[in-house]
């Protein structure tokens, strides 16, 4: 049997300073070294301050993978020499003189299947190290400090995967609790990085370092597998390892650094004191916490009557489940469903036009109640809300410029027929036998209008019409 | 003009005009010019800025604006505060040409009090000794006997202030190092309650017991340094938040109807007789001022130099770590190096005390044998705080030598670490403790060498500390300095 535990790095982005200091938690597009300060910089002297914020953001994910928070959580230097360490020293959190912590023993259900947490820890990110050329052959290494100090949570997995699926689920479902919670855009480049750790049987144990994104794990575990599976077949142990993910070759290397040799030489970060949690500020941090994507799919199910499906798909989505919630009223709660999950998340599949959507509740509700009061079909609807999400202008505004009235008035609708059967003849006659073939007719009617033609009322004019 | 007042003296005769700031503050620049050669006091004398500041304070006086509490006052600072613009070296090659971005929060705070920071004092490499010999600078000397050592870490803030060079000083004390040269140097030093002053540009060697300290030559001096230096800072996290405390005020409220416990373990086998008969002679002078001294007996004691040892060095080893000469340090061509070649080829220049600890401190963290040594360590510090707080249940103050020894000569003890450790025994019980102490001047050897008096007080009663130091040292009548 496969085994598979997880190790994951999340930068808590929302926060607005680092996690010991003032400098912006937001790194990304910066001057190398421009966003650093003596704390983040390891000068001599400095102090770290302990950000509560990240104190209380890493209580919430703790609180939503089920761990338990202790009464009070200490700090760990963790010793080692690296460059991309200003201090040569990590600060972080560390379990093995008691659980100090910020959460610890939780659970998670992926499809059925439960996933242990071990524990969840508050750290810092190291800077970033920049090699001129590939890192085997440079003589360069550049090191930019402008990561050094932002807030990280370190979640660990018993190893209780059995899939690289179960993981990509896993992961998934994770990145969608934290950006829901608020505390991590988990989709910016290195906001969450995963390694792994892998056995087959009772052999060794390997970890899997060094893996870019999500897509890669789950092939990193593949190769992994693979390889362990046929190194038992053929007799052959497989020995306790660390090994780097090769993105360029796609298979997984033995790292010739002796990390599980490393003696991290842990020592209590007496810089920081102890913080004091208790179950006061636990509990006023859950009213502060958003209802979680299993709470608010139930909802659109029991209140909405919304599909098992739909509200799925619309409550494991903020951005969505948002919009939904601030669209809908309890009229148009159905319309306003298949507006977002069918319609908008069609013109939005990729995150990048996700967040590139102009949309507002407004547009959202306003085109739901124009449809339901058949003043704009379904299919023009469609139209109006393409050049909404493109244009950000408002429903009335797409409907002039883009000439989108709804035609419902029999009399418009009968004269418009009366053409398209004088063009028509053939398929007039043909309608006339085999009245499967009238949709060839509607077709031309929309054509003619652009498509503001009410459907039923053509529909019905159509059928009259044939029958006499 | 006297260079020999004190701190509060120059602040009444600045504030009426009596002396120019200008002209004490030369005489001061003069008098280190003629006395640093033997004493070596100093890293760095900030001449030229002095004067200007001086200059500076005297216009505001003369004109009568607003001029802040120092009034000019020439105040050394050792050299492991930081001081924006003046190299902060920690008397280390490793730091040889650092020059903070930054004040520490004691410096601005000093600065922002017009206190003038004439120089940077010398210190052990990163204050990891107790005789200011280990400075990659070289020694500094006992103004009383320049043959001698001036106690140590903070020897260069001892020395200066005994030597006149300065009014005041600040030091810091991680097991001794602010009572140590006080004592030694005839000064008053005082290692507040952890938590009371910030520790933020205070270069870290052991960060959960050290504590900046000022030295001066009175106790008034001292708590006069205190009202501007103390106090919650947002920039360090483990400060307390005190509220408003006047040390001066009520200062000569005397002893009367206390109760004082001299602590058997430091005055008992092991002690220099001419220190045993001062402590005698200061343990009668206390009770009459209307104190009541009994026997204390604090076991624990007896392994606080062992506990302390492996606490600092385990702390040292990890705060020490950063100085790699990759951001900041000294020149060295990083050229055909690998990442740890560089770093083990540049960290080989650390002095022998500051090597040891750190090997040493990395030794009891490893693996396997944290439980062994450093959790051990931690408990007989949790034992210490114990039969401390039982013992201020009974009594005010505690009192004991400041060293168990007199001076010695300079070279002495530097080859045997083991028996220089031993001379902290009375120092780094406060440290573990968190409580604070102060060593008072109290008497002359017949050699004509300091012996100091220290006393303790429980946490943040740094008020009732001051008050019984001050009527301590006002029963002493000691020599002034010849040099």
């Amino acid at each position: 049997m496969t085994k598979i535990g997880l190790e994951i790095h999340c930068q808590l982005t929302k926060l607005a300073s680092k996690l010991f200091c003032s400098c912006r938690a937001e790194y990304r597009n910066l001057e190398p070294n421009s966003n650093i300060c003596p704390v983040c910089a390891g000068l001599p002297g400095s102090l770290p301050l302990l950000n509560k914020k990240a104190v209380e953001k890493a209580t919430m994910i703790s609180l939503a993978l089920g761990c338990t928070i202790p009464e009070k959580i200490g700090f760990f230097r963790k010793n080692y020499f690296y460059p991309d360490l200003p201090k040569n020293f990590q600060i972080t959190q560390y379990n093995a003189y008691g659980p100090t912590s910020i959460g610890s023993d939780g659970k998670i259900e992926i499809e059925g299947k439960t996933i242990r947490i071990r524990r969840i820890q508050l750290e810092e990110d190291p800077g970033r190290l920049v090699y001129e050329g590939t890192s085997e052959k440079t003589m360069i290494t550049l090191v930019d400090y402008n990561r050094a100090g932002t807030p990280l949570v370190e979640i660990v997995t018993e190893p209780d995967f059995e899939t690289p699926k179960q993981v990509r689920v896993f992961l998934n479902v994770l990145a969608d609790l934290v950006e829901n919670i608020g505390v991590s855009d988990p989709y910016l480049e290195g906001a969450m990085r995963v390694d792994g750790n892998i056995s087959e049987g009772d052999g060794n144990r390997v970890e899997i370092k060094n893996v870019g994104s999500f897509r890669d794990i789950e092939k990193a575990l593949h190769f992994e597998i693979t390889r362990q599976q046929s190194l038992v077949e053929r007799g052959i142990t497989v020995l306790a390892e660390t090994r780097h993910w090769d993105d360029a070759r796609r298979i997984t290397v033995s790292s010739r650094s002796k990390e599980e040799e490393q003696d991290y030489r842990y020592l209590p970060e007496a810089d920081i004191p102890i913080v004091l949690i208790g179950q006061n500020s636990i509990e006023q941090i859950k009213t502060q916490m958003p209802e979680s994507i299993i709470a608010r799919k139930e909802r659109y199910v029991k209140k909405y009557g919304l599909p098992a499906q739909v509200a799925d798909v619309l409550s494991s989505d903020k951005f969505y489940s948002d919009l939904f919630d601030k669209a809908h009223n309890e009229k148009n709660v159905k319309e306003v469903s298949n507006i977002i999950t069918t319609d908008l998340m069609g013109f939005a599949d990729t995150r990048e036009k996700k967040l590139e959507l102009k949309i507002t509740p407004k547009h959202i509700s306003d085109l739901a109640d124009y449809i339901m009061a058949s003043k704009l079909t379904r299919n023009s609807g469609k139209t109006a809300l393409q050049e909404m999400v493109k244009t950000g202008k408002s429903l009335s505004d797409v409907m002039s410029s883009l000439d989108l009235g709804h035609v419902s008035d029999a009399g418009s609708i009968e004269k418009i027929i009366d053409e398209v059967f004088k063009e028509e003849e053939k398929a007039v006659a043909e309608a006339k036998q085999n009245p499967d073939t009238i949709n060839y007719l509607v077709g031309k009617v929309m054509k003619k209008t652009k498509g503001k033609a009410d459907p039923a009322t053509t529909l019905d004019i159509l059928r009259k019409k044939l029958s006499t | 003009m006297n260079l020999g007042i004190s701190a509060v003296e120059f602040v009444a005769q600045a504030k009426d005009g009596a002396i120019s700031v200008e002209e004490f503050v030369a005489k001061t620049l003069d008098r280190i010019k003629k006395v640093d050669e033997k004493i070596h006091a100093f890293i760095t004398v900030d001449t030229q800025n002095a004067l200007d500041k001086a200059k500076e304070i005297d216009k505001k006086i003369k004109s009568k604006d607003k001029v802040s509490s120092c009034f000019g006052m020439p105040i050394s600072i050792k050299d492991n505060i930081c001081t924006a613009g003046i190299k902060t070296t920690c008397a280390s090659k490793m730091l040889e040409d650092f020059v903070a971005p930054y004040d520490a929060t004691v410096t601005s705070r000093l600065k922002s009090e017009d206190a003038i920071i004439i120089g940077k004092a010398n210190l052990d490499e990163f204050a990891m000794g107790s005789t200011t010999e280990f400075s990659y600078f070289g020694p500094t000397r006992n103004p009383w006997n320049p043959e001698y050592v001036p106690g140590g870490s903070s020897g260069g803030s001892g020395a200066s202030v005994a030597a006149l060079e300065c009014l005041a000083s600040l030091g810091s004390d991680t097991g001794g190092s602010v009572r140590s040269p006080a004592s030694f140097c005839s000064v008053v030093g005082l290692k507040p309650t952890y938590g009371l002053i910030s520790r933020y540009g205070l270069v870290s060697y052991a960060n959960s017991i050290e504590q900046v300290g000022p030295i001066a030559k009175t106790v008034e001096d001292v708590a006069f340094l205190l009202n501007i230096v103390s106090g919650y800072d947002p920039h360090d996290n483990t400060t307390v938040h005190t509220g408003q405390v006047d040390y001066v005020k009520d200062l000569k409220s005397g002893i009367q109807g206390k109760k004082i416990g001299i602590i058997s373990q430091m005055v008992g086998d092991g002690i220099d007789k001419e220190v045993a008969s001062a402590t005698n002679t200061a343990i009668s002078k206390l009770q009459n001022l209307g104190a009541e001294c009994i026997p204390i007996s604090l076991d624990a004691v007896e392994h606080s130099v062992a506990a302390y040892y492996t606490i600092a060095a385990a702390e040292a080893s990890s705060n020490l770590a950063r100085y790699d000469n990759l951001r900041y340090g000294f020149d060295f061509n990083t050229e055909g190096y690998e990442f740890k070649a560089f770093v083990s080829k540049a960290r080989s220049n650390f002095g022998p005390e500051v090597t040891r600890r750190m090997l040493l401190g990395a030794f009891v963290l490893s693996a396997g044998y944290y439980g062994k040594y450093y959790l051990k360590a931690q408990k007989v510090r949790t034992m210490i705080k114990a039969q401390l707080d039982g013992a201020f249940k009974k009594v005010d103050y505690l009192v004991s030598p400041t060293m168990p020894i007199l001076p010695f000569k300079i070279g002495e003890k530097i080859d045997d670490p083991l028996k220089l450790y031993l001379t902290d025994i009375n120092t780094v019980t406060a440290n573990l403790s968190g409580i604070p102490a102060i060593s008072v001047p109290f008497s002359m050897s017949s050699s004509g060498l300091p012996i100091g008096i220290q006393l303790f007080a429980n946490s943040f009663k740094e008020k009732e500390l001051l008050q019984a130091a001050h009527a301590l040292q006002e029963t002493t009548h000691l020599p002034e300095i010849t040099l």
